[in-house]
């Protein structure tokens, strides 16, 4: 997989791409978000995308999401061009949980399932599951203010998993947790994603974590944004967390991903 | 799997502070609000006994509380009349203002055209038109109605603008790419994250709503609390003036509380603190 910007203008889309994008420019007014980002995204590939604040990073989700249609340039989601498509083929985790304060943890989970018809009770006993299986079992009944920090993270996820769409994009998942916590979440998270493939499109501002959860990393620039680097990931899953993020393999990465921040 | 299990052992730091007892409470609560009502009573009465004010100028509470006891009946009746007015008013306002503020809300438009004119529309004094209502509609029941629903319909259909609109724009994108369709995020985020601001509106209305009713009696009517109060004024029984005062005040206090319950029940989740 080559880096940014060298991408033929017609590239056949195969079946294995998840979400290409091409010559994707951003402007708000006066001020250049992102420039010609080119990207492809092969299904249940999980890439990770690192940059300074206002770098465009969120925007770009945004973009993919379908929440805005950037100036110029075209994002597809496998088939799905427009902005109501793509919204149709992604759900987004945002950074702040923003569980509903009314509603239970398995509610707020649900509701991706209540929105598209399904009555309380059924979307209840479809989300339970999840809750078993992802180590929640017990909290369904929870109302967020009596939830952990990472517990509510955990219910955000559940809820984007049970959005069923097989892409999903998550913006800074972990920023607010403390640095123990998010470890612990991005064990959690990985292991969620070995049972559940999915194609994950992630955005960070924190190195580390984007080289330990994904398999590529896309390193942007200050504003205007711009893909400076793109750097190939892929650690055993069978190493431990201290050995891979010990490893001269990882502190290389890390580095090459350093540099090319300008850090 | 093994990773994911053993974190579920991890006890949740559940944020739970050991509430104080409930006697305790109360009267914490309860406690310096009641401690100045029962001063200023006391201070009153004896200023009027000390100053020997005519009870004609000025009732001490002491005659007020005699003065209740002995036109009770007389009091509750009239009483009756103003609480119909003032419910039948309030509760049509909250529908009106409910219903209009959703209106609003759907609608770009009508929000566009309609919203600075009800602001503005709030600088015509209402008191003024409870006259006109008389002539319009009689000297029974409606009248009234109307000045109550006037008072109390312009803190409600703000709330529930003010709620509906000051929604987290980040909820409405979460749920968009949850394929939330326009009637699911209304139903289960903007509707209910308004809620708290609707019920503020709706507090503030229901301490107007018994004054409202009170105006609409003074412009022309044949009983109810402010009816009695004309009365009495006209027949310097001012220990009766005082009388209905304390009736009215009860009544706003009442609505007030009634609606401070139901909001509780309601909204639980937005209870901060004690």
């Amino acid at each position: 997989m080559a880096g940014a910007g060298v991408w033929p203008t017609v590239a056949a889309v195969t079946p294995t791409t998840a979400i290409e994008l091409r010559a994707v420019h951003q402007r708000f007014g006066e001020v250049v978000a992102l420039v010609d980002v080119n990207l492809t995204i092969d299904r249940h590939e999980r890439v990770g995308i690192v940059g300074p604040s206002g770098c465009g990073k969120s925007t770009l989700l945004s973009a993919i999401a379908g929440l805005i249609q950037p100036n110029e340039g075209t994002i597809a989601i496998e088939d799905a061009i427009t902005p109501d498509e793509r919204l149709r083929r992604c759900a987004l985790m945002p950074q702040r949980d923003l569980l509903l304060p009314w509603r239970t943890a398995i509610d707020n989970a649900a509701i991706a399932v209540e929105n598209r018809g399904v009555n309380k009770r059924d979307a209840r006993d479809r989300t339970r599951p999840l809750f078993e299986r992802f180590g929640l079992a017990q909290f369904e009944e929870r109302t967020p203010a009596e939830l952990s920090g990472g517990m509510r993270q955990r219910v955000a996820f559940l809820r984007t998993l049970m959005a069923e769409k097989d892409i999903l994009l998550l913006d800074e998942p972990f920023a607010a947790l403390d640095s123990i916590t998010r470890s612990q979440m991005q064990e959690w998270l990985l292991t969620a994603l070995d049972q559940e493939p999915r194609t994950v499109v992630l955005v960070t501002h924190d190195v580390d974590e984007a080289l330990l959860l994904t398999q590529r990393v896309v390193v942007m620039s200050a504003r205007p944004g711009r893909v400076v680097r793109t750097i190939e990931t892929d650690f055993p899953r069978d190493r431990s967390r201290r050995e891979i993020v010990t490893s001269s393999e990882f502190t290389s990465l890390k580095e090459s991903a350093l540099e090319a921040l300008e850090l | 799997m093994s990773k994911v299990m053993s974190d579920q052992s991890t006890p949740p730091d559940v944020a739970h502070e050991r509430p104080p007892s409930n006697a305790r409470r109360i009267l914490q609560r309860f406690g310096p609000p009641a401690l100045v009502v029962v001063l200023t009573l006391a201070v009153w009465e004896i200023v009027i006994k000390i100053l020997d004010v005519p009870t004609y100028i000025w009732a001490p509470p002491s005659l007020i509380a005699q003065t209740i006891q002995e036109n009770f009946g007389d009091l509750i009746g009239h009483a009756g009349v103003t609480l119909k007015e003032t419910l039948v008013g309030f509760l049509s306002a909250v529908a009106l203002g409910l219903g209009f503020g959703l209106l609003l809300h759907f609608s770009t438009w009508s929000k566009r055209s309609l919203y600075p004119l009800l602001i503005a529309s709030q600088s015509i004094p209402t008191v003024v038109l409870a006259p006109v209502f008389v002539l319009v509609l009689g000297f029974g029941l409606w009248p009234k109605v109307a000045v109550v629903t006037l008072f109390c319909f312009f803190p409600i259909v703000v709330g529930t603008i003010d709620g509906l609109s000051s929604v987290d724009r980040e909820y409405i994108r979460m749920m968009l790419t949850l394929d939330a369709t326009r009637m699911g995020i209304f139903r289960r985020v903007e509707f209910p994250s308004a809620l708290p601001q609707i019920f503020t509106g709706t507090r503030v209305a229901a301490t107007y709503a018994a004054i409202g009713a009170v105006f609409g009696e003074w412009a022309g009517s044949e009983s109810g609390l402010g009816w009695q109060m004309l009365q009495a004024k006209g027949r310097l029984d001012t220990p009766l003036v005082f009388a209905d005062i304390v009736f009215i005040t009860a009544m706003a206090l009442a609505l007030f509380g009634a609606v401070s319950l139901v909001e509780r029940l309601t909204i639980p989740w937005a209870r901060k603190g004690g």
